[in-house]
This record gives C-alpha cells, sequence and structure tokens, in this order.
C-alpha cells in the first residue's frame, strides 16, 4: 500500500458511490484509505463540505478509529499481532526483534516502512501473527518475518 | 484446498497454485475447489482429493511437497507421510458436535448449488411457512444464548422486538470479532457466508425487519471479499431483495466495514459506528430492542448466534437443547489458541471441560511445557491456573469462579508466561481501546497500568496492591459497559492465583 496525493476529484468520486450519506462517513473513510492510504486534512474539510457536517464531526470520526491514519505511511505497512495469544507464542520478542531488524520503532514509519501494533487478526490457532500490506501471515518466526518482508511487494 | 485465512496463512495460496501449476505439466484434469475450513486449523494447509467419493485428506502440505505428492499418486489418494486418511475419519472433527459449523469445510462458501445440495434456505422456506411466532418460540425453546459473550437470550431479545410496533426495524450482525483468541465468527463468514445469509433473513422474517446490517472488522480482509461475493450470490439467486423467492417478504443486507476500535464490538458502540460515527457507547435504557440503528428497534445479534438459527430451525429446538446442561443450552464453538499443540475450532455441547478441550483436542502446549494458565472469554475473562482445568465450560461454572466462557475463545499459556505483565497488559489495552465515555474505564486503566508497574518495582507494594483492588472495584461498579466494567477480571485473577509473579524478580520461574 502506497501513499498516492489525495485527489479532490477522485475523493468526490468515491464519495457519491455512498450517495454522500453523511451516515456512510466511516466506510466513505474506509475506502479514501485504500485509495490514498491516510487521511489528510484537505480530506476533512471535503468530507464536512460534501456530507454536509461540520468539521469537528468529520474529525471526530477520523480521530476516533486507529485504522484513520492522518500521516503519510511507508511504501509497506507491517502489524504486529500484540493480543494474548500472540503474546502466548512470542509477539512480544518478535515485535523487539522487527523494530531492530526495520529500524523502526512499534507505531512509528520511515519512508520504506509503517510498523505498527495490531490488536487480533483472527489467526490466533496460528500464533503469532502477522499483516504485511493487508495479507495475514501465520506461525511467524524471526526468519520468517524478515524473509515476508523482504520478498513482499507493494501489491495489495 | 481452503480459501481461509488461517491456511492462507500459512501458504494455502501457494499449495493451490503449486497444485494447479503441476497438474497441468503432468496432463492431469483436476478441478480446484477452494473451500472454507474445517476447523483443524493446527493440519492447514490442509489439502483433500475426491477419490471415489471420499475425501482424503494431506495435513500441513506446503508447494514444496506438491511434485512428491504427484509422484506418490495423491490424486488417487496415494500413500504419503503428509496423508492423513479420508477426511470424515479425522478424530479432532468427528468427536465434536457439529451443528452450527457442520458446513464449513465441507461445501464450496459461494456455491448456490452446493449450498442449497446441503439444506440451504431449507430453514428460511420452512420459517416462511410455519409463520413469525413459531420462528421466535422455536428459538426461545432452543435455549439458545448471544454467542457473542453476554450470553442473551436471543429469543426473549426477538420477542421483545417482534412485540414493538415500529414502521422500521434492523437486524444488526455483531462481526466484530476483537476478542484475542476468537476466530469462530470469521471461520463461518468464510467458510458457509450463506448459512448466516439465511440465519439472517430468518431474523428479518421473525421481528418484521427488511432490513439488515454485518458490521464486520476491517483486520479480516478476506472474510470482507467472501461475504461481499455471497451477498451478491444470495442477491443474483432470488434469496435477498425484495419479495424473496415469490414469498412477498423483502429483506436486504448491507456490509459495513469497522475501522480498528475494539470497543465497537460493545453492541451500542457499533450502532454508533454503523451510522458513521465515533464508536462510542451509549447509555442503556434505551436497549437496542426498542432504540436501536437509527432509533429503530433492532436486533443486535452475534455471527454465531444468528448461524445457529437455521439449523435450530431445521433440526428442531428440542433436538438442538439436548446439548448442553442446565441453562447452557446446544453447542459452543471453542476456540483453541495460543500456546497450543493443536489449535482450532471446535464444536461442542456446553459441560465438557477446559481440560477435555485443551488435553483432548488440543494436544496439551505447543512448547511442550506444562500450561500455566488458560485465558477464556478474550482480553476481559480470567486468567485461570492449571487447578482449575476440570471446570466445566457453561456460562453457570464459569460465573462461579469469578471468569467467563464469553465467545468461547481459549487461550494457553505455558509456565513462562509472565502474569504481572498480562495483568499489565489488560489495563493497557483497556486504556488503548476505551472510548473515552466513563471515567473509570478511561482514566482508570491508565492508572491501573502504572500501579502495577510501581508493585513489580516493588514501590510501596502493599499499599499499592491495596489501591489496586480498590481501583478494580471502581472500574467495576462504575464503568458503563464491559470494556472497563470487565478489564478488572482478568488483572483479579493474576492477584488471585499468580500473585507470586507480581514480586520485582519478574517471576517466570518463581
Amino acid at each position: 500500500m502506497t501513499a498516492t496525493a489525495y485527489d479532490k476529484q477522485v475523493a468526490s468520486e468515491i464519495i457519491a458511490r455512498f450517495d454522500a450519506r453523511g451516515e456512510m462517513l466511516v466506510q466513505i473513510l474506509q475506502a479514501f484509505i485504500e485509495r490514498f492510504a491516510w487521511i489528510p486534512e484537505d480530506a476533512v474539510r471535503q468530507l464536512a463540505d460534501e456530507l454536509n457536517l461540520s468539521r469537528a464531526e468529520v474529525h471526530g470520526v477520523v480521530s476516533y478509529y486507529h485504522d484513520f491514519r492522518t500521516t503519510p505511511p511507508g511504501k509497506r505497512i507491517v502489524k504486529i499481532c500484540q493480543a494474548e495469544a500472540c503474546q502466548a507464542m512470542g509477539s512480544r520478542e518478535l515485535s523487539a526483534h522487527a523494530e531492530k531488524s526495520l529500524g523502526v520503532a512499534m507505531n512509528a514509519s520511515n519512508a520504506d516502512i509503517t510498523l505498527e501494533p495490531v490488536y487480533c487478526l483472527g489467526n490466533c490457532a496460528c500464533s503469532p501473527a502477522v499483516m504485511v500490506d493487508g495479507k495475514t501471515y501465520g506461525r511467524v518466526s524471526r526468519q520468517q518475518f524478515d524473509d515476508i518482508v523482504a520478498t513482499s511487494g507493494d501489491a495489495s | 484446498m481452503p480459501r481461509e485465512t488461517a491456511a492462507i496463512s500459512v501458504g494455502a495460496d501457494d499449495v493451490a497454485i503449486a497444485i494447479a501449476r503441476h497438474a497441468k505439466v503432468a496432463g492431469d484434469n483436476i478441478e480446484l475447489i477452494r473451500n472454507g475450513s474445517w476447523g483443524a486449523t493446527w493440519l492447514e494447509p490442509l489439502v483433500e482429493v475426491a477419490v471415489d467419493d471420499q475425501r482424503i485428506a494431506y495435513g500441513n502440505v506446503e508447494a514444496s511437497n506438491i511434485p512428491g505428492l504427484f509422484t506418490a499418486g495423491f490424486l488417487s489418494g496415494g500413500e504419503h507421510a503428509k496423508r492423513i486418511g479420508p477426511t470424515v475419519e479425522i478424530p479432532y472433527l468427528i468427536n465434536q458436535d457439529r451443528w452450527t459449523f457442520w458446513r464449513c469445510g465441507l461445501i464450496d462458501p459461494l456455491s448456490i448449488d452446493d449450498f442449497r445440495a446441503h439444506h440451504g434456505f431449507k430453514a428460511l422456506e420452512k420459517a416462511l411457512d410455519i409463520g413469525a411466532q413459531s420462528v421466535i418460540d422455536a428459538v426461545k425453546d432452543s435455549g439458545l444464548r448471544g454467542r457473542g459473550g453476554a450470553g442473551f437470550p436471543t429469543g426473549i431479545k426477538w420477542q421483545t422486538v417482534a412485540d414493538v410496533q415500529s414502521e422500521q426495524k434492523y437486524i444488526a450482525c455483531n462481526a466484530d470479532e476483537g476478542d484475542s483468541g476468537t476466530f469462530s465468527d470469521r471461520i463461518l463468514m468464510e467458510g458457509d457466508p450463506l448459512g448466516l445469509i439465511e440465519s439472517m433473513a430468518i431474523a428479518g422474517f421473525a421481528v418484521g425487519a427488511d432490513r439488515g446490517y454485518i458490521y464486520l472488522r476491517s483486520e479480516y480482509p478476506l472474510t470482507h471479499r467472501i461475504l461481499s461475493r455471497a451477498i451478491e450470490v444470495a442477491r443474483d439467486n432470488g434469496w435477498l431483495g425484495d419479495d424473496i423467492q415469490g414469498s412477498g417478504f423483502d429483506f436486504d443486507i448491507e456490509l459495513h466495514l469497522g475501522a480498528g476500535s475494539y470497543v465497537c464490538g460493545e453492541e451500542t458502540a457499533m450502532l454508533e459506528s454503523l451510522e458513521g460515527k465515533p464508536g462510542i457507547v451509549r447509555y442503556k435504557p434505551p436497549l437496542p430492542a426498542f432504540e436501536g440503528l437509527f432509533g429503530q428497534p433492532t436486533v443486535v445479534n452475534n455471527v454465531v448466534t444468528l448461524a445457529s438459527v437455521a439449523n435450530i430451525v431445521n433440526i428442531g429446538s428440542e433436538k438442538y437443547a439436548s446439548f448442553g446442561v442446565d441453562r447452557s443450552k446446544g453447542t459452543l464453538a471453542f476456540q483453541l489458541a495460543g500456546n497450543i499443540k493443536r489449535g482450532g475450532l471446535v464444536e461442542k455441547g456446553f459441560g465438557i471441560t477446559l481440560r477435555e478441550v485443551i488435553e483432548d483436542w488440543g494436544g496439551g502446549t505447543a512448547s511442550g511445557r506444562p500450561v500455566k494458565a488458560v485465558q477464556v472469554g478474550g482480553p476481559l475473562g480470567a486468567y485461570l491456573p492449571a487447578e482449575q482445568l476440570d471446570t466445566p465450560l457453561t456460562y453457570e461454572a464459569f460465573i462461579e469462579i469469578g471468569a467467563m466462557v464469553g465467545h468461547g475463545g481459549i487461550v494457553v499459556f505455558d509456565d513462562t508466561a509472565d502474569m504481572a505483565l498480562q495483568a499489565r497488559f489488560a489495563m493497557e489495552f483497556c486504556s488503548i481501546e476505551s472510548c473515552g465515555k466513563c471515567t473509570p474505564c478511561r482514566i482508570g486503566s491508565t492508572r491501573g497500568a502504572e500501579v502495577i508497574d510501581k508493585i513489580v518495582a516493588g514501590e510501596n507494594r502493599d499499599e499499592n496492591l491495596e489501591l489496586l483492588v480498590e481501583l478494580c472495584d471502581t472500574m467495576e461498579d462504575a464503568s458503563l459497559c464491559a470494556m472497563g466494567g470487565m478489564t478488572p477480571y482478568p488483572v483479579r485473577s493474576v492477584l488471585k492465583h499468580f500473585a507470586g509473579d507480581f514480586s520485582s524478580a519478574g517471576s517466570a520461574d518463581a
């Protein structure tokens, strides 16, 4: 998933796809994330205008949900599950390894990588679990983690 | 070859590609069907080959095994180190009571013909025939209770919504399966999505709702693709939309995605999110049954709760209620996760003990070390010590020991686990995911993590332990919803059963 420049025209088309219904705001923002990978301030203004909501209302939704990041991510988004089942199989150690080998702290980005925690990918019988660019991996050892990150492209 | 998140996460797609390629080169004419998962996740990727009306299973197959498997003649069930035998003889599967998940793994989830050939839409037809009240009565008589965690009697909820006079009512399916250690909703939606759709339509017919919503968490992208397609398939075949199969009954489903918020699994927060707002919990009353989505009467049920209904209508409430014990009737899909040798989904009548599930099905820990703690019911569930493994899995028995069955997730930890760290995580998770509406949850969780840090560091240990207990009391008594109200459960259970881990030594070997 690569951050692409925000495009008002494309954004308008997405909003229209949801009939510019205010109650679809969470769905529209998800579609923005899929298209642009993040939610810039311009998007908040445009959504407020086109959905007839206040900017505060839109900002409230954007800031509430973990998925709606407001800074551009790196070329690849790596999420490591931090929930209990994965903890029982060494996700804390895997996360420490990832921070070291990628040179990025949890909840931080560089141009290449965004490293984020995630609280359960529903892959708890194959712990520890990792998601790279929307694809879920299970039974991930440190070696496998390095291989996955090295081989995954930014296709999705 | 399953097209299911867990199977794919360990290489099922690569194996499928390798099989297709190899068959082409070898000139073998095969039909590759992507089914759901049987839930024997520890055997994934599990390849099944249909040979003379029998399905022969090969487990833990890797793409690199494919040339060898072809040489061994696996297309005709040939012998190989990976060969398990006929799927119908796998003990892990045949010893279950598979009533709700019976089609998962068996059928092609997106084939309407396959679904129809396995009783698909029979229950909806029967419901339309016997009438709404008879359906509600069947659900009541079955003793079905909410499988999402709260365990509220489903039939009573439906009756309430049915009895409210309103122009517009809704069915809201909670597919925000956020509890760690749970994946039964996902396995069902990926393996039998049409079954869920059928049950939602039955719910709509029973209470007089013509519109359903599924609120699916965004962490399940594959589920989203499968479910979207299944809704289209149902619509294209006249099983969703106006005048379903000429019955005069209208029902359609809209699929919504969550956005990474745990608390949106709480029913009123989910309704807020479905309305496009921040997922902040509502005060109750009014209950959603009276004023739910957009202020209208709404049935809010978890995926497995809803999906159980078609089967109840098909086999009858008496048969369904013959499984389970006490007021825990029917079956629950237990999910074995964490440090477990044979993880996966086990649907079984209530009353089986935790030990039976963990040892007989799970085969003990993956590490081979002794079990130290088991967290049942997600991040808000208590940590049980090995001495409590003989507790029967029923709503009642678990409440008695200060725990909960919840959504049936069972997360196993071996003796290397630091339980003080797990107690701290319970507080930390609450502080990350709290919606912020009520103070005990929003502030209490942050203070809770700080106090645990102090205890572990040996700072005024006794006073801080007392403070932690007081904080737990406040959160339990004064929080608006289960997020703050139950976060103390895991914390208290660690204080009670693993107090040694709170010493500054940390404690892996305490």
